[in-house]
């Protein structure tokens, strides 16, 4: 269950489309995913899905770098990013995995360092069923794209940590 | 004795510690416990904060939506929830039997699901309460030695899990918010390469499978006493089974056997369901509580899932997790239901033993190759569809216009079944664990692995950063808060500002 001819870079989005600002990560996904469509980004691969998980650390095999994006109650809008170190936290054992602890997986599992990996945290509002993005929340997605392009064209410093705006 | 804890009979004098919400499972919930001032349990609930809108997000699309829509109403089981829409959109459109390469489709991919289900439950959710969760010093080392053990065990939860994303991947054509079940079948069949690439590891799938029931009857007779009792309730069971009474996921009548194992109904049509079961409510939780008609709603209570499921049938169709199936039941005292919680965890790993041997078999079945993938009907107005999910059974039900909306959605979900059997299993344990001793982070976790135990998907696909603290309260007879802990993500606990 290896995949063959990996990309070096993975941009991996999680949430889920139907509750409000949850969908901030496949959303970005998607405008990336129109960038590549006409030929930029051709050395990424672009995965989403609705949580993070175990498995998860699979696709990480192989990678030069690695860039994660979720929405975040917490981080300072529009957008945070950060980079991020294996860490065995109490996520592990929940249905939903940190980023952080799908590193730890992939130590864990393959006896070496993950390749260097990044969080892109986008502030989101709302979490209802059904409900779309809001407002904020879309001016936060259009802040974060150029954010994210700069990332994968390997014009941010990967050593940064700080929040936009 | 567990019932007198429902409701207080002074509430209005009480302490009250509120666990919210519940780590280490899907969603939000939490558990509050009215103490009196010598820290007497005097009352126990299991509230549900997420559980709403799922009909009035329905309702009003298209039929044909629906089986890709509900795939958004959970964030773990979305399989479940597809293939459900799906069955009960075969019956809007007019169709009583898939072709044999659709209904194999549609199994292998349940197949699939259910192990990758069960094998993060065993390996990743529950492994923390199997080295951690018992508070006796010796038995705790006894445990963290049959782990030491399985040194490769994590790595093995990882890829099963994988291996069961992979049989999804490929069976709906996409990792998430696949199209494979359409109503009246499906749209795609395998390959001849998707067929040999999921070969590949099955035997390897299976093994670990074998594996992992070892180490879960290792842990279980290990600590026999503890694990029969622990959470332990005695409540009837309901589940499918298929007509010759064989283990079913997929399909079958429903059958409901009370405690001692006597049949209260049996292969009952699901599209009969209403004539069975009724949803009760009541005033203090979100969640609805069903139960057997014929019973009432105070004891018509019943309990889902693998437990009750292995319990159930008659026999396994393949022969490894019969052989299981058969010691399992051999440790039911005197041929009644294993009634233990905490024998979930054994049930699972038979019935993630039993996926890998369905999906072995399945691979070999020259008609999942096939392309005979649809079959058409005539629209119909009303359509039910059951399947058992990795939690427990399943219910979708739907009526449409004749414009083939939707105008009346009703889900039943596993953990609405389980409902009233986890507050019956919280109640145990307050009144054998907590009750007159002092209250610690430990002792409030063996609610939690009792609730786990159940697996319970707390309905929310939503998990921003930051949204998981675990909330600790205490409050006076008077209301007035006296302390309160938060558990953060990264499992620090300190108290709140």
């Amino acid at each position: 269950m290896t995949d063959h001819g990996v990309r070096p870079l993975l941009v991996f989005a999680w949430g889920n489309p139907s509750r409000g600002d949850d969908a901030l990560g496949p959303a970005l996904l998607e405008l990336l995913a129109c960038r590549q469509e006409k030929g930029d980004f051709s050395n990424v691969e672009l995965l989403t899905d609705f949580q993070l998980q175990v498995e998860h650390a699979l696709d990480l095999q192989g990678r030069q770098r690695v860039l994660f994006i979720d929405a975040s109650v917490s981080a300072q809008a529009p957008c945070a990013l950060s980079a991020l170190q294996p860490e065995r936290d109490t996520s592990y054992t929940t249905h939903a995995m940190s980023p952080a602890a799908v590193l730890a997986v992939y130590e864990q599992i393959n006896a070496e360092a993950p390749p260097p990996a990044f969080m892109l945290s986008i502030r989101g509002y709302e979490f209802e069923l059904g409900q779309s993005l809001t407002p904020q929340a879309c001016v936060n997605l259009q802040d974060a794209f150029p954010i994210a392009c700069e990332f994968l064209q390997g014009e941010c410093n990967p050593t940064f940590s700080r929040s936009t705006r | 004795m567990s019932d007198q804890l429902e409701t207080a009979t002074h509430p209005e004098g009480l302490q009250r510690v509120v666990i919210e919400p519940l780590t280490r499972v899907e969603g939000h919930g939490k558990v509050t416990l009215l103490l009196d001032d010598d820290n007497h349990i005097q009352q126990a609930r299991l509230h549900i904060v997420e559980f709403r809108g799922f009909e009035k997000f329905i309702q009003g699309r298209p039929y044909w939506e629906v089986p890709v829509l509900v795939q958004r109403l959970c964030g773990i089981c979305p399989v479940s929830h597809h293939l459900a829409a799906a069955k009960a959109t075969d019956a809007l459109v007019g169709v009583k039997q898939l072709t044999p390469t659709a209904e194999k489709i549609r199994r292998l991919m349940h197949f699939g699901q259910t192990l990758q289900s069960h094998a993060l439950h065993f390996f990743h959710l529950c492994s923390p309460d199997l080295l951690f969760g018992f508070d006796d010093a010796v038995r705790h080392r006894n445990i963290v030695g049959v782990i030491e053990d399985h040194p490769e065990i994590a790595k093995q939860g990882v890829l099963l899990r994988k291996y069961g994303q992979e049989v999804i991947r490929v069976t709906a054509g996409k990792r998430i918010h696949g199209t494979g079940a359409i109503p009246g079948g499906v749209n795609k069949s395998l390959s001849r390469e998707e067929c040999d690439y999921l070969l590949r590891d099955i035997e390897q799938v299976v093994a670990w499978g074998v594996e992992a029931v070892e180490l879960i009857k290792r842990i279980y007779f290990e600590q026999l006493e503890y694990h029969q009792a622990f959470a332990t309730i005695d409540s009837s069971m309901l589940s499918l089974v298929r007509p010759d009474g064989a283990f079913e996921i997929y399909d079958g009548g429903l059958r409901a056997r009370d405690l001692r194992g006597e049949t209260i109904f049996d292969h009952v049509d699901c599209n009969a369901y209403e004539q069975y079961l009724r949803e009760g409510v009541k005033s203090w939780s979100y969640m609805k509580f069903p139960f057997i008609k014929s019973i009432g709603a105070e004891n018509g209570w019943y309990r889902v899932g693998p437990l009750a499921r292995v319990n159930n049938c008659d026999f396994f169709d393949t022969p490894l997790a019969e052989q299981e199936r058969v010691e399992f039941r051999a440790a039911g005292a005197g041929g009644a239901p294993l009634q233990a919680t905490l024998a979930y965890h054994w049930a699972r790993l038979i019935e993630l033993l039993h996926c890998a041997e369905a999906i072995r078999e399945l691979l070999h079945d020259p008609d999942v190759l096939g392309d005979d993938l649809l079959v058409r009907g005539e629209l119909q107005s009303r359509g039910i569809g059951v399947i058992e999910a990795p939690r427990g059974t399943l219910f979708h039900h739907y009526e449409i216009n004749a414009d083939g909306i939707v105008e009346k959605c009703n889900l039943i979900v596993s953990t609405t079944n389980n409902n009233q059997a986890m507050n019956e299993s919280i109640r145990q344990v307050a009144s054998h664990y907590l009750d007159g001793r002092h209250l610690t982070e430990p002792l409030l976790n063996q609610i939690e692995v009792a609730i786990r135990a159940y697996d319970p998907c707390l309905s929310c696909a939503t998990h921003a950063l930051g949204k998981m603290p675990l909330e600790i309260s205490l409050l006076d007879s008077s209301g007035e808060l006296v302390e309160r802990l938060v558990k953060c993500s990264s499992g620090d606990i300190r108290a709140a500002d």
